[in-house]
């Protein structure tokens, strides 16, 4: 007795990759077939262990620069070359502890930035955990652009992007106002499948950029910039959908 | 219009496409280094791979035009990984991609839980799976990639790209339930 659902269906289900109706009639097989359960189980342990291990490999600050360098970009004439050629045996020591200190500042800074970007992570976790608080979730009830966005109007010093993708699985469910990192932003509320997607709007000064990603206590995030907004999605779905909700927003 | 004539200009990719570069590929740096790692195993040999990656996307990148700017280059780095990995390792290519379905492996989350713990563990256990199943899980599960990135990506159908994905996480799993041996000797006593 072997379901064949296990080794197809099941993994598109895990990836947050069948389309509504699909994934409700896979939840009605898992009602009654017993094995489904268990691998779904085993599935769901596999992923956890494999994000808890950290697996993820980040290019070192030694590649980092090589690229830059072969960019032809200003950062790879930093390396004082010229200077060093002549100098006294004894003064290699020195030259070394320089580069030793400047190693120790760059993974400084590299931790440094990790630091700030899980603190961001964190920051916006949190503001998505109390949203689900109930009575927290929504300022403005309606799954009609027409209504959310006029009810921005007047409290906020930005226009946010409000948009319904019902169409595309994302039907609108309101909006409202939050605090994040001590600033006020607008929060676009969506629903994807039984799950809540926040997604949180304040004006950026950079120019648009490529999303970057993470989890963080199980959440998932995904930030991007587009037109003067920044914008960061954040649910409990697969990092997937928060991917085609970012391609909503942008195209 | 002769399609060459953009061509005919200089090698060297003008300012503006530099910034252009350096804002839309460039912070994909961390995602092309660790593909590599993973399908060279190794991060010396990823470092070179991902610096020559960059380096040619950076020179084809007039044929990028828009569109997920992550997704053109890991199928740039991934080239290049097989690329290295032909006249390198010839051998490990050699695996076949396994059409058979294997039975599955009875797994309880608690016993994986246990297993999966150990960062060793896991790491040796996936790189023990053939090149073919590493991809699409280190894509799926550590890169976040949508199946259908995953398909532009590695060039798969779109429609396989679940089906590899369950062969190589039932792979995965059989490897990390297997007993180990001298372990689970040990604990008997």
């Amino acid at each position: 007795m072997s379901c064949e659902l296990t080794q197809s269906v099941l993994h598109g289900y895990v990836d947050g990759e069948l389309d509504a109706a699909r994934a409700a009639d896979f939840e009605r097989h898992l009602v009654s077939c017993a094995e489904c359960v268990a691998a779904l189980e085993a599935q769901e342990a596999l992923r956890s262990s494999l994000q808890r291990a950290g697996l993820y490999e980040r290019a070192p600050l030694t590649l980092r620069k090589k690229v830059r360098a072969d960019l032809g970009s200003p950062a790879a004439d930093q390396i004082p070359i010229t200077a060093v050629s002549r100098r006294p045996s004894w003064a290699w020591l020195a030259i070394a502890a320089t580069f030793v200190l400047a190693a120790l500042i760059g993974w400084r800074l590299v931790e440094m930035r990790g630091a700030r970007e899980s603190a961001y992570a964190s920051a916006i976790v949190d503001a998505h955990l109390r949203s689900l608080q109930p009575g927290h979730l929504e300022d403005v009830v309606s799954t009609d652009q027409h209504t959310v966005k006029p009810w921005f109007d007047g409290k906020l010093d930005f226009a946010p992007p409000v948009r319904d993708f019902a169409g595309d699985g994302f039907p609108l469910q309101g909006g409202r106002l939050d605090a994040v990192g001590g600033r006020t932003v607008a929060v676009l509320v969506y629903a994807r499948r039984k799950h809540i997607v926040n997604v949180f709007v304040w004006p950026s000064s950079g120019g648009d950029a490529a999303p970057r990603s993470g989890s963080h206590l199980g959440y998932q995030w995904l930030d991007w910039r587009k037109d003067g907004m920044e914008m960061c999605a954040v649910s409990d779905v697969a990092a997937a959908d928060l991917d085609t909700l970012q391609q909503l927003f942008i195209n | 219009m002769s399609a060459g004539a953009e061509e005919r200009g200089s090698d060297v990719l003008d300012l503006q496409d530099r910034a252009r570069f350096e804002q839309l590929v460039l912070p994909h740096l961390d995602a092309a280094f660790n593909l590599a790692r993973w399908l060279l195993r190794g991060r010396t040999d990823a470092e070179d791979v991902a610096q020559e990656a960059m380096l040619r996307a950076f020179r084809f990148f007039r044929g990028f035009h828009g569109g997920d700017a992550r997704a053109w280059l890991l199928q740039i780095v991934r080239n290049t990984c097989y690329t290295w990995l032909e006249k390198n390792r010839p051998l490990e290519l050699t695996t076949e991609f396994d059409e058979e379905l294997y039975p599955q492996p009875s797994v309880t989350p608690e016993s994986l839980a246990i297993a999966g713990d150990n960062r060793e563990r896991l790491t040796r256990a996936l790189e023990d799976l053939p090149p073919h199943f590493r991809e699409v899980l280190v894509l799926r599960e550590l890169e976040g990639c949508s199946y259908k990135e995953i398909a532009a990506v590695t060039s798969m159908p779109i429609g396989t790209v679940m089906s590899a994905l369950a062969r190589a996480r039932q792979r995965l799993l059989r490897r990390l339930t297997q007993p180990d041996s001298a372990k689970s000797q040990e604990a008997k006593r």
